[in-house]
């Protein structure tokens, strides 16, 4: 064999074991490691280093070295007129160029004069810098001809192609978990906000404080005792917290009257479903239904609520929900114009409007959700609402389960959507 | 027998205050590196002469000739002598063309490696 075509064999095994380091293994610096190597080796070359671009910080960065002592450790500074310029060269380069291009670079980058770079490599994908490869001399001390520069030219493609998509994986990876982080810190932002808001509408109504915050959390309840996913009972927790909302634009004097409403104050009262709709459609929210479930917590499934008289399944299922935790909230905390109720006569109030106010199908999962509490089979948070109110709860036990026995059944209306 | 460094599992042994490092086919990989290492550890250790001797050593590719650049540079740097032993023919070549026989002797075996550090 002679000389040459040893020499190409040998090169061209440094390709091909390029080729396969940087596409088999998923450790980056071992990847880094072994190319560096092979570009070394396939001329041995006594020094080199592979710097990485940092284009937001307009740096060089050190990410192999050898031979180059601690000589290379800072971050060289390249500004982006630079790096464009360097880019544009692509990394194919004949000596003359290269040298020429080599020593404009080196002049204006005194920190690396002093480490006797021959030749410079600059790593290009899809006409961007992502680094440059800095070599010495070669251990034959040799100058760099032609055909080694086609030769490192192809392995610093490798190179920078090898970089290139490991950072394009860190990035998709890391946008993954960012992504995920912020989403969640926004939801949890949201609710935050809603309920600050909701306490910001009871606190106007002074009749009514915590009200909309407890018809958030008895639709959560209903809602999940449904069936209903994570997300729509978060989603309708949201929209109990927010069902009010309109009462901010209905005259103050009215909400605050110790009378029952007059007819014109009633007037004026009935205008908050929609304009609590007018509020929250123009507000972008993760859940595409909570305007319309504050629009028609007062409807009735018999047609003669408001604002818009819908029947049955017309009224949207999460709306039926929160009709029913808003009316239970309403009738078991005092209100100006009476005290109270006893949790009998809520549980009679029940009976004697499901099918024409409330939906069966909510009023049967409302019922279970209580019972469930009672005999221990849930967590207490109906009951630890209830028990500021009511000193004893468990009483009604035989009313709820004559409730889900008239009514279970009747009617499958606002099941989980 | 010198005593192995911790990580490695290269075989090296000591005549004398010189090392003989057995380069295997460790070379060829990453785990070359360790030769490098343990070099580096003998000059370190005072060594100022190194034998590697190229016994297993079937063929060097890329990566071994730059783990060899790197003793090379780190010989010179300690003004230690570098003798590179059982290197075969296509090897020897290989040495000879890219230059490495500019820094290192190469001998036929370690006997006649040791002599030459004699002869010095
Ligand atoms: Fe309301």
């Amino acid at each position: 064999m002679d000389t040459n075509t040893q020499r190409l064999l040998h090169t061209f095994s440094a390709l091909a074991d390029l080729g396969q380091e940087i596409s088999d293994t998923n450790d980056f610096e071992e990847m880094l490691r072994n190319s560096f190597h092979l570009l070394l080796g396939s001329l041995a070359i006594r020094r080199g280093a592979v710097t990485e671009y940092d284009r937001e910080a307009g740096t060089l960065r050190l990410i192999a070295s050898r031979g180059f002592g601690e000589s290379t450790n800072d971050a060289l500074e390249l500004p982006a007129d630079h790096a464009r310029e360097l880019a544009s060269f692509g990394s194919t380069m004949t000596l003359d160029g290269a040298t020429r291009r080599a020593q404009r670079f080196l002049e204006d980058h005194k920190a690396l004069a002093s480490i006797e770079i021959d030749l410079l490599l600059p790593l290009v994908v899809r006409e961007r810098l992502i680094g440059i490869v800095l070599l010495g001399e070669k251990a034959s001390a040799e100058k760099y001809t032609d055909e080694d520069l086609e030769v490192l030219s192809a392995l610093a493609r490798h190179i920078g192609v090898g970089i290139h998509s490991h950072r394009l994986l860190e990035e998709v990876e890391h946008k993954a978990i960012e992504n995920q982080r912020l989403y969640d810190g926004l939801r949890k932002i949201y609710k935050e906000t809603v309920q600050a808001f909701a306490a910001a509408i009871d606190i106007k109504d002074r009749y009514t404080q915590g009200h909309s915050v407890r018809v958030g959390k008895y639709s959560e309840i209903i809602a999940r005792e449904m069936g209903w996913s994570d997300e729509e009972v978060e989603g309708i927790t949201i929209a109990g917290y927010l069902h009010d909302i309109g009462k901010l634009i209905v005259d103050l004097s009215v909400i605050n009257s110790p009378e029952r409403f007059s007819a014109k104050d009633s007037k004026e009262m009935s205008r908050h479903p929609s304009a609590g709709y007018e509020i929250l459609a123009r507000i972008n929210h993760p859940y595409a239904e909570i305007p319309l479930m504050a629009r028609y917590h007062h409807e009735r499934i018999d047609g003669n609520g408001y604002p818009d008289g819908l029947k049955g399944d017309q009224i949207p299922p999460g709306a039926k929900i929160v009709t029913l935790a808003d009316s239970f909230d309403a009738m078991t905390t005092d209100r100006p114009y009476r005290k109270k109720l006893p949790l009998e006569d809520v549980l009679e109030d029940f009976r004697a409007n499901t099918g024409t106010q409330f939906d069966p199908a909510v009023v049967c999962a409302f019922c279970r959700a209580f019972l469930n509490e009672i005999e221990g089979r849930k967590e207490k948070r109906l009951l630890n609402l209830l028990k500021k109110n009511y000193d004893e709860v468990e009483s009604v036990t035989p009313l709820l389960n004559q409730l889900i026995s008239d009514f279970d059944g009747a009617s499958l209306t606002a099941t989980a959507h | 027998m010198a005593e192995p460094s911790r990580e490695i599992a290269v075989q090296a042994r000591s005549v004398g205050n010189v090392a003989i490092i057995y380069a295997s086919d460790y070379l060829n990989k990453l785990s070359g590196e360790r030769i490098e290492r343990e070099c580096r550890r003998q000059l370190e250790s005072g060594c100022r002469t190194l034998i590697i001797n190229f016994r297993d050593t079937e063929l060097v590719n890329s990566i071994g000739v730059s783990i060899l650049v790197g003793v090379i540079d780190a010989a010179e740097q300690s003004t230690a002598r570098l003798i590179f032993s059982d290197v075969n023919n296509h090897t020897a070549n290989l040495f000879e063309m890219l230059g490495l026989t500019r820094h290192v002797s190469l001998a036929a075996d370690e006997a006649e490696a040791l002599s030459l550090v004699s002869e010095a």
